[in-house]
């Protein structure tokens, strides 16, 4: 097994290597100069090259490239052009709004469709099937931000149940907070919901038609213990998968998501940095979002390693 | 979920028996079609010009004259849906056309060489896939500004990997073959052999998830018009249309019911399309049933 989680972290390291060179790369060939976006037009010609240099912006493209990554790996990502504050202090802010929100909505999106997956494998071809699958067809058609949209108007709007949008902060108290995420991750989570509990079903169906799902009922086994026991930890690694890449989507899901809501998230930073010109904002906050979907998709990587014995016994 | 790739050994008519016999199938082109001929008609015809702004109109209720009502300048919003939809179908089939021309012979070349060279495209595929099409759009509008050729590219790009993929999964579940070890021997090279036998055997794989990434770039592309990444008004675009009714819900609640609808469909429509071809073409599914 540990030459399987070493092969998996090499790869995670090399892709993590490649794209921290792809969005270096890209700012770089950006037109306008961070030092004069800073002075404003009033400068001089002087004044900019004295910030150039206390910058580090006349330095090698290599050495430029280091000292960004060396920045990256202890966290000082460098100062807002914008904001005159450390980039790390802006992230720390908006990832206590984003994140929460992106594995509730990950817990949600998982809790609905395991059930509904197990359901209608196991009445495959009946009438809840049907339904239940229907029901999901119609969800992964469903945009996120107009399924967002639809809920503000019924919830917020009609039953004045919870906020239209906004975030008081997580000062104003857990549930205080917690109240305004609800609506924002359930409009991530219900489309994804649909989408995993088409992959549970499926996978489920591939396993229960294997022989040893056969021979554990023969020996007497309940066919409730056969579905939830041995059925579906074997239908766990495509379930697995698509997990990980969902929490992708939830990632980008998330930064349309902030807009709908005016949560104050990573989502919502990138878009006022792009709008301000503050690439260094816009450079960390890709690079950190692009780390987390390595990062998860390592763990599910991992994952595999635990669900499956045939890996872990494997050299 | 792995996909075994049978010869097709049936007829034509065969085929099409059964695509007569399939609801999802059916349901789907019919839903396909109307929304392309929808597109089509919107280049001759619109029951109002969605150029024309006219105030005294403005935000009004669904009624016979605005089937959908009318958006904050008077703009029908049945029409704007209409032109609208050229706009997605347009970006998604581009979108679809960059990820299947550079990621089927990506896919296609790495399973006939294999090694290294199968090692490092898997490794660029694993890279471009750290980034989500929406990452990818933020970073090419930051450099290019906003636009729909912007949209298209980035969702594009992120097609790519995904046919890679599977061109490459069923491309490597071919290659051992008894025929195409006959058409070796037969001294056809590599590139006539992928050609000439590989790509018409996973035809069917590329199909099903084209309308698969064909609806995921609706969505995509509506996603991007609406945070402003994509399609720049006056051209109407359903995720701008939504963008637009974000803070008119209250009085004018048509305006975002209707372009969200239409998004709805027209993926429900792919989706379902993609279900049916696969039901029909995969042997697998037909000794499921």
């Amino acid at each position: 097994m540990t030459a399987y989680l070493l092969k998996r972290l090499t790869i995670a390291a090399l892709t993590l290597v490649l794209a921290s060179m792809v969005v270096f790369a890209v700012m770089e060939i950006l037109p306008g100069d961070p030092a004069r976006l800073m002075l404003g037009l009033n400068a001089s010609a002087d004044q900019v090259e004295v910030l150039r240099n206390q910058m580090g912006l006349n330095a090698p493209l290599l050495l430029r490239y280091l000292h960004w990554v060396a920045g990256l790996l202890s966290l000082d990502f460098g100062r807002s052009y914008t904001y005159s504050v450390p980039v790390i202090d802006l992230v720390r802010e908006r990832i206590a709004v984003s994140l929460p929100l992106a594995l509730i909505a990950l817990a949600l999106s998982t809790i609905i469709a395991i059930p509904v997956g197990v359901f209608s494998a196991s009445r495959q071809g009946r009438a809840g099937d049907t339904l239940a699958m229907g029901a999901a067809q119609l969800g992964v058609a469903v945009p996120n931000f107009w399924f967002a949209l639809m809920l503000i108007y019924l919830f917020a709007v009609w039953l004045r149940l919870v906020p239209a949008g906004g975030f008081p902060g997580w000062s104003a108290g857990i549930w205080t907070a917690l109240k305004s995420l609800i609506l924002p991750a359930v409009a991530l989570a219900l489309p994804q919901a649909a989408i995993l509990a088409r992959v549970a079903r499926s996978a489920l169906i591939e396993v229960l038609n294997e022989d040893y799902i056969r021979t554990a009922r023969a020996k007497g086994l309940p066919y409730r213990a056969v579905l939830w026991r041995h059925a579906l930890r074997n239908a766990m690694i495509p379930v697995l998968t698509i997990l990980g890449l969902q929490f992708a989507f939830l990632l980008a899901g998330t930064i349309i998501i902030e807009n709908v809501f005016y949560l104050p998230g990573l989502g919502r930073l990138i878009f006022q940095a792009i709008t301000q010109r503050d690439l260094i904002v816009v450079e960390s906050i890709v690079m950190l979002l692009v780390a987390a979907v390595i990062l998860i998709n390592l763990l599910v990587d991992f994952s595999y390693a635990i669900v499956d014995p045939r890996l872990r016994g494997r050299q | 979920m792995t996909m075994r790739i049978d010869l097709p050994e049936e007829t034509l008519a065969g085929v099409l028996a059964k695509a007569f016999g399939n609801r999802s199938f059916l349901i789907g082109l019919a839903i396909t079609l109307l929304v392309v001929v929808v597109a089509l008609i919107s280049f001759v015809w619109t029951p109002y010009d969605v150029t024309r702004l006219v105030i005294a109109d403005k935000t009004q209720a669904p009624s016979w004259a605005h089937w959908f009502g009318t958006d904050h300048f008077g703009r029908d919003i049945l029409s704007m849906i209409m032109v609208g939809a050229r706009n997605s179908i347009a970006v998604a089939l581009v979108a679809v056309g960059i990820g299947m021309g550079l990621g089927v012979p990506l896919g296609a070349f790495a399973a006939a060489r294999g090694g290294v060279v199968d090692q490092a495209l898997m490794r660029v595929n694993d890279l471009v896939f750290a980034f989500p099409a929406l990452l990818s759009a933020i970073m090419i509008t930051a450099i290019f500004g906003p636009g729909a050729v912007n949209a298209i590219i980035a969702i594009g790009i992120f097609n790519i990997p995904v046919f890679a993929r599977v061109a490459r999964a069923g491309a490597l579940a071919i290659w051992p073959r008894e025929f195409i070890l006959a058409a070796r021997a037969a001294g056809k090279g590599m590139t006539r052999i992928a050609v000439e036998h590989i790509l018409p055997n996973i035809a069917t794989l590329l199909l099903v998830q084209g309308t698969i990434q064909f609806a995921l770039g609706i969505l995509a592309e509506a996603g991007l018009s609406y945070v402003g990444l994509g399609a720049q008004p006056p051209m109407p675009s359903w995720g701008r249309m939504l963008f637009d009714a974000q803070t008119r819900m209250v009085t004018a609640p048509w305006m975002a019911i209707f372009p969200g609808m239409a998004i709805v469909v027209t993926v429900l429509g792919l989706n379902l399309l993609g279900d049916g071809i696969a039901d029909i073409l995969d042997p697998k599914s037909r000794r499921r049933r």
